[in-house]
């Protein structure tokens, strides 16, 4: 099997090893190509550049061991020739010890050859993925809501590794192969133009054959991949709902459609391997017939006086390194092309286009009173469907504006657009007088505040993820902020307090925790504005308690807004706006909305 | 590791294909290594002798032996894959089968990424072992016995260099490996982090934004990505060292057969074809020995597989049918526990719920309150039997649950778990999930009833919309409101909803719940943090840290109950809950 499933595996550096297994058998085919190759080559030209000193050390080597590589089998053949023939001892220690010298130079410059290219490899990822990673960091939210996580680790672990790959091992092999290529055919027309013909009439024989195999072996590849991907596809969701699976009874018919796309997957890979296995046998049959030809010509010629059973043995060594490389180029080739293709989507997703850059003029604000206005507000995350329609509201400093409406009314779209996770389509959104789009997008989002329903928190310590709000705060305000946020008491529960390393995602807190560390996060960040949204829904009732006190007094002095369907946070509001379908149908302070029996619907549900 | 080869009893149906391959593989390896001795014959009585005739008919021969050995290795690679691709076929469809018996307590303790693991690549490597095994590991290991057989046979004072050399490549992988091998465990230490970093910022993509922290991220990540390529290139300048150690080995060993059989010919013991024949097993044996090497690392890697699936193949279904499961009658809906207690780690007893004693009535509305942690879910999932009761017994109309064919409770009883797991596929397909027979009229009626019915007609392929995988184009609501219209074409007799609306407005909640009421007569359990819904029930049970609180309606409790207080204080406030 191949392909995806040992993805994972491909980062294992024992694969380094692995290339020196010298067999052909078990050639795999990727299927993918890159769509523009050439842009694809000329990029990654321009990261080989910045390691110039390498990459032409990579190429004085591959020089020097082919070189070496030729001249060992001639050395071979002499010595056979002129001293072992003739019994001349002396003759054939010195031609022995220049063999020996000869062969410690290839060894040398093939680990040369090596170590540079596995580093240039490795090097040029690295700057491959700190590009990606960069690049990412300026995408705008959209891009990470339409795409998901998966697709995008993809492209940063497999894709880049299959990078490495080729650089590493692909690239040089397939240099190597085309020179030795070249120089072993020069050295045999050199040594016995008549057996070098001969020796090549397998050439075509095996051009032939590793095109018809890899034609069907491509093909078969195909759809075992196709199949593949099908029934990866039905395990992961099946297994993924295994409970509903369960809770609904539906375990035979989960069984039989398992059991088709399984059966087809066998019929298909067994056709694709059979194929693939069979250029094993059949190269090696080539390489069996080329050596007879070799020999039994060369006996010939021998017999006629026309060559020596030194240049015989020379041959034998030469049809070997001639052989191998020729073998490989088909298989080297498709993995270069994958790895190309791989390269493509990586350099593609470098060329995503970014947030807007701020604007040449763009200010900076100091210190910032609170004033938020929305003039006309329109916005709509696809076209012509807004979302938010003409939206007017302003918060004066430290007021509490609570947003209540239906899920899906549009209460979350305005605190993405506070934030400039998303802009404007029309209208403007103003803070203390000015348009924030005309700020800064650091500098506003230094000045806002935001807790949300389910807040992430760092694989780090609790130290470290509240330190996240203000990365210079020392210990001791990192305490107070926790303290602040009724962190404190829960904290010192923890194994090791505040140098308690937290789970992916902070999964081992309780999601109140998890609110809690939010505030004392915000608190340490200390903005002029806040934006909480949902902050206490799904919060088990005791950790509540502390959570509506916190936030109370996180909320004192700022202006805050609040999306929430708990009233007791809503009644401390200054204004209460009530959104349906993108629109504010309703809006006054607690005590008119009540009388006006809006609030009343929305507070007795 | 020996329960790694109790798999091997997967390929019994293949066995003929099994015991071929190996074969055939024998007479390709027996032709290969008859080659370099044809050579050696071609050069000491053909070209020696200058006989002509010889040579041509040796070739001739030699080019026979090639075709033999070709249809023998064609054959031994059609057998391997054969047997090999049935194996890995039957392995998946027993474990997937293994898979659809288990209970949720084995699905807990296994987990959904490990199960995916263990179906997709841990067969894959098992597969592809086992076709090595009957190829490559049967070619390289003859390779080898045999190249130094065949030197040996044809120059047997030169026998201590196959074996010498042999030795000293033994040495040398082994002491480069040994410096490798702890640093494997360190790259995918680094990888790990690698990993985490990437995944961490891309899931917390908004907190990053929120607090303008891009450039500490990217510094974070150039430092992890550094690190992986430290210690990448440590194990490389071991590792890069194997090849060209082996190559100055092969040709040393070349040089050496070359002055000793260089002597031997002065002195007439040795013929020149013997030489060029010797050098070439030589070559081979010693090839071939690093390709067994690192067969046996890769199996080593096949067995953690093997050894995975075996355990996963050999666990019991903790949940199972009793031998004559009794017919469910004409479902009444009448729920009784009877001093249930239940704790998921059946050694360490710590108990999830502690005698629960209810009786749920047929027709009744139940909402169950409690904090999180409090054995909500866990009371839920105990009534269609996902677990079984630890002590004491639920009774289903009369009859313990433990007695009812799993099938039929089931077809009984709907859930709506609290993760709502829809499949790829229609939006009608996923309704119609546990009735695919169910008409439009009977979907779209359950569609209107969870309040699905008016977004999914606005969607531009209304019922017929395509659905990602898992639902991913739904909001968490239309999500909730699909499953909860799948558990309702069911018609179930118990009705439970797990926290089944956390993402529905509170409005749009009311209607699901009023149209529930008007529409669907049958028992209901409802799950839920929300004191506002709760309030409407006929009877609300307060469980809190695994017991039974308190039980009764809101005024009751509003009375009786401290903690049923508590929650109405923190969500509603003294004011209205006075109102109210």
């Amino acid at each position: 099997m191949t392909g995806r499933w040992n993805r994972e595996g491909n980062a294992d550096p024992r694969s380094i090893l692995w290339r020196a297994g010298p067999m052909g058998h078990g050639m795999s085919f990727k299927i993918e190509e890159a769509v523009h190759a050439r842009l694809v080559l000329t990029r990654l030209f321009g990261y080989l550049r910045r390691h110039g000193f390498r990459l032409s050390g990579i190429i004085f080597f591959v020089v020097l061991g082919v070189l070496f590589g030729v001249l060992g089998p001639f050395l071979m053949g002499r010595a056979i020739d002129m001293f072992i023939y003739r019994g001349d001892l002396t003759g054939l220690a010195r031609i022995l010890a220049m063999m020996v010298g000869v062969y410690v130079l290839l060894s040398i410059s093939a680990w040369w050859q090596e170590y540079l290219a596995v580093n240039l490899a490795q090097r040029v990822v690295r700057d491959i993925r700190n590009d990606l990673f960069s690049a990412l960091q300026k995408l705008p939210l959209r891009f990470f809501d339409q795409h998901l996580p998966g697709e995008i680790m993809s492209r940063l672990a497999n894709d880049t590794e299959n990078i490495n790959t080729m650089l590493a091992m692909s690239a040089t092999s397939l240099i190597r192969g085309v020179l030795s290529l070249i120089s072993v055919t020069a050295m045999m027309f050199a040594i016995n133009g008549r057996l070098a013909l001969m020796s090549l009439i397998t050439l075509p024989l095996t051009a032939l054959l590793t095109r018809w195999l890899s034609h069907h072996t491509r093909q078969g590849f195909r759809t075992q991949q196709s199949n593949l991907g099908a029934l990866n596809a039905l395990i992961e969701e099946t297994i993924s709902g295994q409970r509903v699976v369960k809770a609904y009874g539906r375990e035979e018919t989960a069984i039989s459609s398992f059991d088709l796309v399984n059966g087809r997957l066998r019929l298909s890979s067994t056709l694709a391997q059979i194929y693939a296995g069979l250029a094993g046998p059949l190269i090696n049959a080539v390489n069996n017939i080329g050596w007879t030809v070799v020999v039994a010509s060369g006996g010939w010629l021998a017999v006629e006086g026309l060559a020596t059973v030194g240049t015989i043995a020379a041959f034998i060594s030469y049809t070997e390194q001639f052989t191998r490389p020729l073998n490989q180029l088909a298989q080297l080739y498709s993995n270069m092309q994958s790895a190309l293709a791989g390269a493509e989507r990586v350099f593609d997703l470098m060329r995503e286009p970014p947030d807007p850059p701020d604007k040449p003029d763009a200010r900076r604000l100091d210190r910032v009173n609170g004033e938020v206005v929305f003039e006309d507000v329109w916005f709509g995350y696809e076209r012509d469907m807004p979302v938010l329609k003409q939206i007017n509201l302003r918060a004066a400093p430290g007021e509490i504006v609570a947003l209540v409406g239906p899920t899906g009314a549009g209460k979350t779209t305005i605190a993405n657009l506070l934030t400039r996770f998303y802009d404007v389509d029309k209208g403007a959104i103003r803070l203390d007088g000015v348009d924030i789009r005309d700020l800064e997008r650091d500098n506003l989002r230094r000045k806002l505040g935001l807790v949300l329903q389910d807040n992430f928190l760092f694989a780090d310590t609790v130290m470290a993820n509240i330190r996240y709000g203000r990365l210079g705060a020392t210990d001791n305000e990192v305490i107070a902020a926790a303290r602040f946020a009724n962190a404190d008491h829960f904290i010192h529960c923890l194994p090791h307090g505040y140098h308690t390393v937290l789970a992916e995602r902070g999964e081992n807190l309780s999601r109140g925790q998890r609110q809690l560390m939010a505030i004392a996060r915000a608190i340490l960040a200390d903005p002029e504005i806040l934006v909480l949204d949902e902050a206490t829904s799904n919060v088990d009732s005791r950790t509540e308690k502390h959570l509506q006190e916190a936030l109370m007094r996180l909320m004192h002095g700022r202006t805050s807004f609040i999306i929430a369907h708990r009233l007791s946070t809503i009644r401390n509001a200054h204004q209460i706006l009530v959104i349906n379908n993108g629109e504010i149908i309703e809006r006054g302070t607690p005590a008119a909305l009540l009388n006006r029996g809006v609030y009343h619907n929305v507070s007795r549900q | 590791m020996i329960s790694a080869f109790r798999l091997v009893q997967f390929l019994r149906p293949y066995r003929r294909w099994a015991v071929l391959a190996p074969v055939l593989m024998m007479l390709e390896v027996a032709m290969d290594l008859a080659q370099p001795w044809m050579i050696q014959r071609i050069i000491d009585d053909g070209v020696a002798k200058l006989n002509l005739k010889f040579v041509i008919q040796s070739g001739a021969v030699m080019i026979v032996l090639a075709l033999i050995g070709a249809a023998g290795g064609i054959g031994c690679s059609i057998f391997a894959v054969k047997a090999s691709q049935g194996f890995g076929a039957d392995i998946r469809a027993a474990l997937f089968r293994k898979v659809q018996e288990f209970s949720f307590g084995n699905l807990d303790r296994l987990g959904t990424g490990p199960l995916i693991t263990r179906l997709t690549s841990d067969v894959a490597q098992v597969q592809e072992a086992v076709q090595a095994m009957l190829r490559i590991m049967v070619r390289a290991p003859l390779m080898m016995i045999g190249s130094c057989a065949m030197a040996i046979l044809i120059a047997p004072r030169l026998a201590w260099l196959p074996l010498g050399a042999m030795a000293l490549v033994l040495l040398s992988v082994a002491l480069i490996m040994r410096r490798a091998y702890p640093l494997y465990g360190r790259v995918q230490a680094e990888l790990d982090s690698l990993n985490t970093a990437m995944q961490e910022n891309l899931a917390g993509m908004r907190v990053v934004k929120a607090f303008a922290r891009a450039a500490r991220e990217i510094s974070r990540f150039k430092g992890v990505n550094a690190r992986l390529m430290d210690i990448s290139l440590r194990v490389a300048r071991v590792t890069i060292s194997t090849m060209p150690v082996m190559m100055i080995l092969i040709n040393i060993s070349v040089v050496a057969v070359l002055w000793i059989g260089g002597v031997q010919v002065s002195r007439g013991d040795m013929q020149a074809g013997q030489i060029v024949a010797f050098i070439n097993y030589l070559q081979r044996a010693l090839m071939s020995l690093l390709m067994v090497g690192m067969m046996v690392m890769q199996f080593s890697r096949a067995a953690a597989s093997a050894a995975r699936i075996q355990q996963s193949l050999a666990i019991k279904p903790r949940v199972k049918n009793k031998p004559c499961p009794r017919p469910a009658s004409a479902p009444l809906g009448r729920v009784v526990f009877d001093n249930v207690s239940f704790s998921y780690d059946e050694h360490s007893g710590d108990p999830a719920l502690e005698n629960i004693s209810f009786a749920a009535e047929n027709g009744q509305t139940i909402a169950i309150l409690g904090s999180t942690g409090s054995g909500k879910s866990t009371l839920a999932h105990l009534i269609p039997r996902f677990y079984d009761a630890t002590a004491g017994r639920i009774m289903f109309d009369g009859t313990d649950v433990r007695d009812v064919d799993q099938a039929l409770l089931r077809a009984q009883i709907s859930i709506v778990l609290q993760e709502s797991i829809l499949f790829s596929g229609t939006i009608r397909d996923n309704i119609r999930y546990g009735r695919p027979d169910a008409d439009d009229e009977a979907v779209m009626a359950a569609a209107s009833t969870a309040q699905a019915h008016d977004f999914i007609v606005k969607l531009p392929h209304g019922y017929d919309t395509i659905l990602g995988q898992r639902g991913v184009n739904l909001s968490g609501g239309q999500k909730q409101r699909i499953a909860i219209a799948r558990a309702l074409l069911m018609r179930p007799a118990v009705l439970i909803l797990d926290d089944s609306t956390s993402a529905v407005d509170i409005e749009t909640e009311a209607r699901i719940q009023s149209a529930l009421r008007d529409q669907y007569r049958c028992t209901r359990f409802i799950i839920t943090h929300r004191i506002s819904t709760a309030m409407n029930m006929d009877r609300i049970l307060v469980l809190d840290d695994g017991h039974l609180a308190a039980e009764g309606t809101h005024c009751q409790l509003l009375a009786s109950s401290p903690i049923y207080r508590d929650f109405c204080e923190s969500q509603i406030g003294k004011d209205e809950e006075q109102r109210a």
